[in-house]
């Protein structure tokens, strides 16, 4: 019954429903249930919630719909409050005596809070719906702009129902105050989010703590913003949505997870505690019950809301190029959630300025409850009905970002053929200035210079890799995609000139370049050992680079076991300490160099060139002079190995660094396979210099 | 010419025409050089190929081949036109048509030697080219996206293949498909030829 129960009713429904009885067994018990403070929900519940979303914010689909967002959170959210404030007084006067003593500026301010759509329930409800991202940004994106409105409209309505008169000059000055809470918001927040940028690029001795700088800035500008009655949500979300490109290219891949799974975990903690503190409080809370006035708020909201989309859409579409459709406008309008933001507003409202507040609070748990439950319950099947267009799980491919990266060269182009100073040109402007100055500023070394594609291609092979390891191995290379199509069904034909070399069954060319990659790992582990100024700062990162590594080669040299005929004593694969793997991989003649199969594969001389531990280096030496022997009896057709003299790398330990590098260099290019090794190698460069 | 689909309003062909009329300092054509001069493309990583795409014949939509020296104005407007939005209320088959031409005119951009399929050669160059302005990265790291990209396509496209099995190079159709989920027809477009009312820059 659970599940079923779950897909139908929203999650934030059953919260309320759960504050509810628990709010009824306290007043049964005659305890004073708790309420909702104003200043726990602000200060504590609220902003884990908004950073969450501001930190996972979709960057480039917000700023291909800002115009849109903006008129909805702005234009949309004054429209609301003042049809509603306007025709609530209309009400008011019309109806009776009760009512006749709310004034208009009361009225105003109840609609101003009432319109605001908000965050945390619009969070709610369509997290679990799915729609397409860009319905999803336009609610989304509104819900969260629109605080600034929210808050000005306000303090100001505050102020005015105190002093009792309003001027044109206030009404003005009422707009000057809009652009000064909203903008200085943003500024706050960028501010904190560029020093949190900054901080990050030292952080690579002290990874631990580098999560806590995020969460610190980020909280540190929502108090600021708060501090001087700046729009606190819009502080967060600059400060979330600048910090997060230069920190995650700082931070290290667990101090990401750890960020991550930390704002997950806050934001869903405050999520149940908001809407069960709502259940509660409504069982709690002062009510004064008054049929005309709550049902009045709940239709001229409904409709407030319907038409603002509605008119509001129709002047957008003039100027989009994606037109919103009906369904679009239906869904928009039917998502404008209210919640414990509105409140909590109501709640911090003094009872000498507005006797009728407990009024004003029954009215707007109505609202919210209606809101959540009827629409949060139906929206999803209607989503269903009208068929709307759902969010594609399918993964960013690699191609994709090529050509998104590609048509945004292409268009800035050709708007610089037409002379015409598009957005496609502002932002190539400020992607430029971005990587030559911003990025040197907050990147540390030498991913400042890394391009978009390079760090997208990066994050892709970890991910690959690390689901590899997590699948245990097998014996699947990892490549750009699972699949059984390879390299080598995508590498041309050999051309006619080289078709003169013996040739090699794919199967057999596969196996050289897995003991190829093998050998050129080995090397590079047994030099980064070696070396102690090669030790990462943070030697339990590459952790899973080595059980990676380990593991294929436990599976290869298996299977090499399998193939051989043993006429070496090869110890049964003993357990996994690395010096005896190293040693058995040493004693394996196959691993020592290939005889120039053609004139272009040339001989491998795996050098070692770097101290080695005494007990292999002997090994080597005797399974070397055995070794020469025993190839020619190999049982692969067509591949004859010859170990090159052994003497001979002795000698040349400490020289020669370019030969080593040189033939792996060719090799790779001959081979071009874009496995490990390929990112790897690049990596180690410095080392091989 | 064929403006059906892609028709540009009298006032933008007249904006348009100054435009080109600058550019080729008032000569009847357009040469490569004339659009090399042209300052914000300085920076732009892939210049050589949208100014190599003016002068294919494959995009004047007259079923010719190979690249031209100089180009009209009539020529000069028709690859405008590929970046026009497509218009409000068309039907599905319409909208297929104008997603199809815009991608044909991608795929041209990439499909250098012209003979249908995008050759992993090919698509290195097209990584190499992006990449190129982004500062000193080796070439190993494109010709790994470009391999893995290319791999991407071909198991899609293809499915499963047998060791021997040989991948020739992206069709347009393999294109098409591996571009599903990038709403060409909506993205690939410049706002300046879809409002009446634009201010130019110089």
């Amino acid at each position: 019954m659970m599940p079923r129960l779950s897909s139908i009713v929203p999650e934030s429904c059953l919260l309320i429903v759960v504050g509810l009885l628990v709010g009824g067994l306290m007043k049964l018990v005659a305890e004073v249930p708790p309420v909702l403070e104003s200043k726990i929900f602000f200060l504590y519940l609220l902003p884990p919630i908004i950073l969450d979303a501001g930190y996972f914010m979709p960057i480039r689909q917000f700023t291909e719909n800002l115009g849109t967002i903006l008129m909805f959170a702005v234009v949309g959210t004054l429209w609301n409050a003042f049809f509603v404030g306007g025709l609530l007084y209309g009400v008011c006067q019309f109806e009776g005596h009760r009512l006749v003593n709310v004034d208009l500026l009361s009225c105003l301010l109840f609609g101003s809070i009432i319109s605001a759509v908000d965050p945390v329930a619009v969070l709610a409800v369509f997290e679990e719906i799915h729609i397409n991202e860009l319905l999803h940004i336009l609610v989304f994106g509104e819900s969260l702009l629109n605080d600034a409105v929210t808050v000005v409209l306000y303090h100001l309505f505050e102020e005015f129902s105190s002093v009792g008169t309003i001027t044109v000059m206030d009404v003005f000055l009422g707009v000057v105050c809009f652009l000064v809470v909203s903008l200085g918001g943003i500024v706050v927040g960028a501010i904190y989010g560029l020093l949190a940028a900054f901080t990050s690029r030292f952080t690579s001795h002290t990874r631990v703590i580098e999560p806590l700088f995020v969460f610190v800035y980020s909280y540190m500008a929502y108090l600021s913003a708060e501090v001087f009655h700046l729009s606190g949500i819009m502080a967060l979300i600059a400060c979330g949505a600048v910090t997060r490109p230069y920190v995650e290219a700082n931070i290290s891949h667990k101090s990401h997870t750890t960020i991550k799974y930390f704002l997950k975990m806050w934001s869903s903690v405050s999520d149940t505690l908001i809407f069960i503190f709502l259940g509660v409080s409504t069982v709690a809370g002062p009510h004064e019950w008054n049929w005309i006035f709550v049902v009045a708020t709940l239709i001229l909201c409904l409709v407030a809301r319907v038409l603002g989309v509605v008119g509001l859409t129709f002047v957008i579409n003039k100027f989009r190029i994606v037109k919103l459709t009906s369904k679009d406008q239906f869904i928009i309008a039917y998502g404008g959630l209210r919640g414990a933001i509105a409140f909590s507003l109501v709640y911090l409202l003094n009872t000498d300025h507005f006797p009728k507040r407990n009024m004003f609070l029954t009215a707007i748990i109505t609202v919210i409850f209606f809101t959540v439950f009827v629409q949060g319950m139906t929206i999803r099947p209607l989503v269903d009905l009208l068929a709307v267009k759902k969010k594609q799980e399918t993964k960013r491919s690699i191609n994709e970002e090529i050509h998104t990266q590609f048509l945004d060269h292409l268009l800035t182009g050709i708007e610089g053929i037409c002379g015409h100073y598009g957005h496609h040109h502002w932002k190539d402007k400020l992607n430029r200035f971005n990587k030559k100055y911003v990025k040197k500023c907050l990147i540390a070394g030498e991913r400042s210079k890394e391009p978009q594609l390079i760090a997208f291609y990066h994050k892709m092979e970890m991910k690959q890799a690390i689901e590899l390891v997590e699948s245990g191995g097998g014996s699947k290379l990892p490549s750009a995609v699972p699949s059984t199509v390879s390299m080598q069904n995508i590498q041309p034909k050999k051309s006619p000139q080289d078709r003169a070399l013996p040739q090699l069954s794919k199967a057999r060319e596969d196996e050289i370049r897995k003991i190829l990659r093998t050998n050129l790992q080995k090397t590079r582990q047994r030099l980064r050992s070696y070396n102690r100024h090669t030790l990462i700062a943070d030697p339990y990162e590459d952790g899973w680079n080595e059980i990676l590594i380990k593991r294929k080669r436990m599976m290869e040299l298996e299977k090499k076991i399998s193939q051989m005929n043993n006429y070496l004593t090869v110890p049964a694969p003993a357990p996994d300490s690395p010096t005896i793997a190293r040693a058995r991989l040493a004693s394996d003649p196959q691993a020592w160099g290939l005889k120039s199969l053609t004139e272009s594969i040339p001989t491998i001389k795996v050098d070692l060139a770097s101290p080695q531990s005494p007990e292999s280096f002997n090994m080597v030496d005797e399974i070397g002079k055995k070794g020469s022997q025993s190839k020619a009896s190999e049982e692969e057709d067509g591949l004859t190995m010859k170990v090159p003299s052994m003497t001979k790398p002795r000698k040349d330990k400490t020289a020669n660094e370019d030969d080593d590098k040189e033939p792996q260099q060719r090799l790779m290019r001959c081979l071009s396979d874009p496995g490990p090794a390929g990112e790897e190698d690049e990596e180690d460069e410095p080392f091989l210099h | 010419m064929d403006l059906e689909q892609n028709d540009v309003s009298l006032e933008q062909i007249a904006i348009l025409h100054n435009r080109f009329k600058q550019l080729s300092q008032n000569e009847e054509t357009l040469r490569r050089d004339d659009l090399k001069t042209i300052q914000d493309l300085e920076s732009n990583p892939i210049r050589s190929q949208i100014i190599e795409a003016f002068f294919d014949s494959r995009n004047f939509q007259n079923d010719g081949v190979g690249s031209v020296e100089e180009i009209g104005f009539e020529e000069f407007l028709t690859v405008m036109s590929y970046f026009r939005a497509p218009p409000q209320h068309i039907t599905e088959e319409q909208r297929e048509k104008i997603r199809r031409s815009k991608l044909r005119f991608l795929f041209n951009m990439h499909d250098t030697d012209n003979d249908g399929t995008i050759t992993l050669e090919e698509y290195r160059h097209v990584v190499e080219e992006l990449l190129s302005r982004s500062g000193a990265l080796g070439r190993e790291t494109a010709k790994g996206i470009a391999d893995a990209a290319m791999l991407e396509v071909a198991s899609i496209s293809v499915g499963p293949m047998a060791p021997d099995d040989f991948y020739e190079g992206i069709t347009f159709e393999h294109f098409l498909k591996i571009l599903n989920g990038v709403e060409i027809e909506t993205n690939m477009h410049i706002r300046f030829l879809n409002m009446d009312a634009t201010v130019l820059c110089k």
